[in-house]
């Protein structure tokens, strides 16, 4: 760990320019309350780059404290080099996309497009050019002149995402802007977002609660818990290697096995994870191969989830694991008849991954730690 | 479902007597709503019947009543109401006299248009004051001020409206009168200018009396407003100014044109504040006027549509400007 650690300054020396935004020790109180609690956080310029977390763990305030809507209480943030932490939000080349999408009700769509460029007294036929190209972008030719109020959620989150770009900020920000949509909207949206990203080449910064949003569209990613960064890196290394209790329950379903359990299966009692895809549900008396590890139980729930059945198994040295098996073969009938059947679970020891007991905040070899 | 202290019967348990008497009482409840349900044509007329009798026999009656007086006259001699249908009333409003012929002269001099004019003046006046001073307070009282300190901060503006009006008019009298603390407050910074009784005084008291009626609907308005959309307007480059030009005040205009409703209306209709803080003639103290002293009712109804009429255009113009679109 210690070489990836060389290795990762490395990268970030050689990045030093090409860091978009970055975060320095920022804390934020409000009253009691501490939202923020030391991040520290580099963005590099043209990624898509995911803070995610549960409510409350202070990835929207942070999102607040770079749109420059929120002061930090402490520390400093810095677009492009340039500290901006005292900016006003109109005097910082970022933009917003926001989660109510936050249109201007009393403005057509090209209205609301344009308006950033109003204020910024550009040019009539620069604007004219712009707001168009805008809007052909996120696919919404001939709305130019409807209300706000006229449209779906999912032309609403185009407009917003439209008026922003239109900008052409150094940053833009998204706020859970897929929240109010349907999942299959959602989907869709997660697609052209990350299309639209491609092709403008912008650094975004894409704030969401839902993991496997934040897995599919982020080259990296930072789990936030209780105002602090938890893990950054990218979807592959925070799914496969958590470096937190936290984040292994987070992101994705994870067992987190220790103590007693972990010593007799695993032969230590220092905590670790193994991912429910990466068990093997089998007979009781299957054979196991000395790199594998194996536990006995009973099969307590099954839940059918048409492509997946997720099986949650009570094991006999006194814990629980929940094992997900894609339906190759099985149907729902055969996989609900094996609830309350005796199995033993096998996996691969390499597929344990140590980490802190949940809870504890950060992981030791973050590579971001501070 | 036992009532503390009662002593219950023997043998028979409280819970079976009281849930017979209320599934008694339920059922009717319950068929009569159930058929409102059905008939929701009656339910509307039973919900409206009181509001609609009020508005047709006590409020369009008697306007309609005045707006027929209008056209009658008075016998002068006889100082009775002849129900004799003209023109003569308004004639008299246009050039001071029944007698004297509609020239430009006759018309700018009348009392009755200085008297009008002097009104919508001081009207106009008193609102744009009294938006001008309501906004930062609503704006304060809606976005900035803790929520334990907004109850408080509206208490405070509804204050003045618990006392009596006349004692509050009193009250401006004696501040604005030639002795009066306003006078030395002014003499004091050097300024020599005789407020007593004036026109300015007027002005003063209703801009108080008034205020109350601005603030509230702009705070409801500005309430309203999203805070995500003055973040937004900031977000893509607008300063503060900008944000309050371009998506403030279009968002809050029903609240405005509410609010200066409110000002510009009761100022065109008020007769006590010009008599006991002023000295000249408003609207209301003419129509007064005529109908103690002079007993020519025709003409005080005449009067009276001027302000209905001033009222109509300016509710014309507020709606063409799209202020009830959001409403």
């Amino acid at each position: 760990m210690a070489q990836s650690q060389a290795q990762v300054a490395g990268v970030r020396a050689r990045d030093e320019t090409r860091v978009a935004v970055r975060l320095e020790g920022v804390h934020k109180h409000f009253g009691d309350v501490v939202a923020v609690d030391g991040v520290d956080l580099d963005v590099r310029e043209g990624e898509f780059f995911s803070m995610l977390g549960p409510s409350g763990s202070g990835k929207t305030t942070c999102l607040r404290m770079i749109a420059g809507f929120e002061a930090p209480t402490r520390g400093r943030i810095l677009l492009g080099g340039t500290d901006v932490t005292r900016l006003a939000p109109y005097e910082r080349d970022v933009n917003t996309v926001f989660q109510d999408y936050a249109l201007f009700p009393h403005m057509t769509v090209e209205e609301n497009v344009d308006y950033g460029l109003r204020v910024k007294r550009v040019p009539k036929d620069e604007r004219r050019d712009r707001v168009e190209e805008a809007l052909r972008m996120v696919r919404l030719e001939g709305f130019g002149a409807r209300r706000p109020g006229q449209l779906s959620g999912g032309q609403r989150q185009r407009v917003a995402l439209a008026r922003a770009l239109v900008n052409r900020p150094k940053v833009l920000l998204l706020d859970e802007p897929l929240g109010a949509l349907d999942l299959k909207l959602r989907q869709e949206m997660q697609i052209e977002l990350k299309q639209i990203q491609q092709r403008v080449g912008l650094t975004f910064i894409y704030v969401t609660h839902d993991q496997e949003e934040a897995l599919t569209m982020s080259d990296r990613l930072a789990v936030f818990s209780q105002g602090r960064v938890e893990q950054v890196g990218s979807p592959a290394e925070v799914y496969e290697r958590p470096a937190t209790g936290f984040v292994a329950g987070f992101v994705g379903i994870s067992n987190v096995l220790e103590g007693e359990a972990a010593r007799r299966i695993a032969g230590s009692p220092s905590a670790f994870t193994i991912r429910p895809e990466k068990i093997h549900l089998a007979d009781p008396d299957a054979e196991v191969r000395p790199d594998q590890c194996s536990a006995t139980g009973r099969v307590d729930e099954v839940v059918y989830l048409g492509a997946l059945t997720r099986y949650i198994v009570s094991l006999d040295v006194g814990a629980e694991l929940v094992v997900v098996q894609q339906n190759l073969s099985t149907s729902s009938m055969e996989a609900l008849q094996v609830r309350g059947r005796p199995v033993r679970l096998i996996w691969s020891r390499q597929n344990n991954r140590p980490v802190e007991a949940a809870g504890a905040s950060e992981g030791p070899e973050g590579p971001e730690g501070p | 479902m036992g009532i503390p202290g009662a002593r219950r019967a023997p043998g028979i348990p409280d819970e079976t007597m009281a849930s017979v008497a209320t599934a008694g009482e339920r059922t009717l409840v319950r068929r009569v709503s159930a058929m409102l349900f059905r008939h929701p044509k009656t339910k509307l007329a039973a919900l409206l019947a009181a509001p609609l009798g009020w508005l047709i026999v006590v409020y369009l009656a008697s306007l309609s009543l005045m707006l027929v007086t209008a056209f009658w006259r008075l016998n002068e001699l006889s100082s009775q109401i002849e129900r004799v249908w003209g023109l003569q009333n308004f004639h008299t409003l246009l050039t001071g006299a029944q007698t004297t012929p509609i020239t430009l002269s006759s018309v700018v001099h009348s009392v009755y248009t200085v008297i009008t004019f002097r009104t919508l003046g001081i009207a106009v006046a008193v609102t744009l004051t009294d938006l001008t001073l309501a906004f930062p307070i609503a704006y304060y009282a809606a976005r900035l001020a803790s929520s334990r300190l907004r109850p408080i901060l509206l208490l405070a503006v509804t204050m003045p409206l618990w006392s009596n009006y006349l004692v509050r008019v009193f009250a401006w009298r004696i501040i604005t009168s030639g002795d009066g603390p306003l006078q030395s407050l002014m003499r004091l910074v050097g300024v020599h200018y005789s407020v007593g009784a004036s026109n300015w005084a007027v002005w003063l008291t209703f801009c108080y009396l008034w205020l109350p009626f601005a603030i509230l609907p702009i705070y409801a308005a500005i309430e309203r407003v999203p805070g995500s959309l003055l973040e937004a307007s900031s977000d893509l480059g607008a300063h503060g100014w900008m944000t309050f030009r371009r998506v403030v005040v279009p968002l809050i205009l029903p609240g405005l044109v509410a609010a200066s409703i409110f000002t510009f209306s009761l100022t065109l209709g008020d007769y006590i504040t010009p008599v006991l803080v002023g000295k000249q003639f408003f609207i209301g103290n003419a129509i007064y006027n005529l109908v103690g002293l002079a007993s020519n009712l025709p003409l005080a109804a005449a009067f009276a549509t001027v302000p209905v009429v001033i009222m109509a255009i300016y509710l014309t113009v507020a709606r063409r400007l799209g202020a009830f679109e959001a409403l």
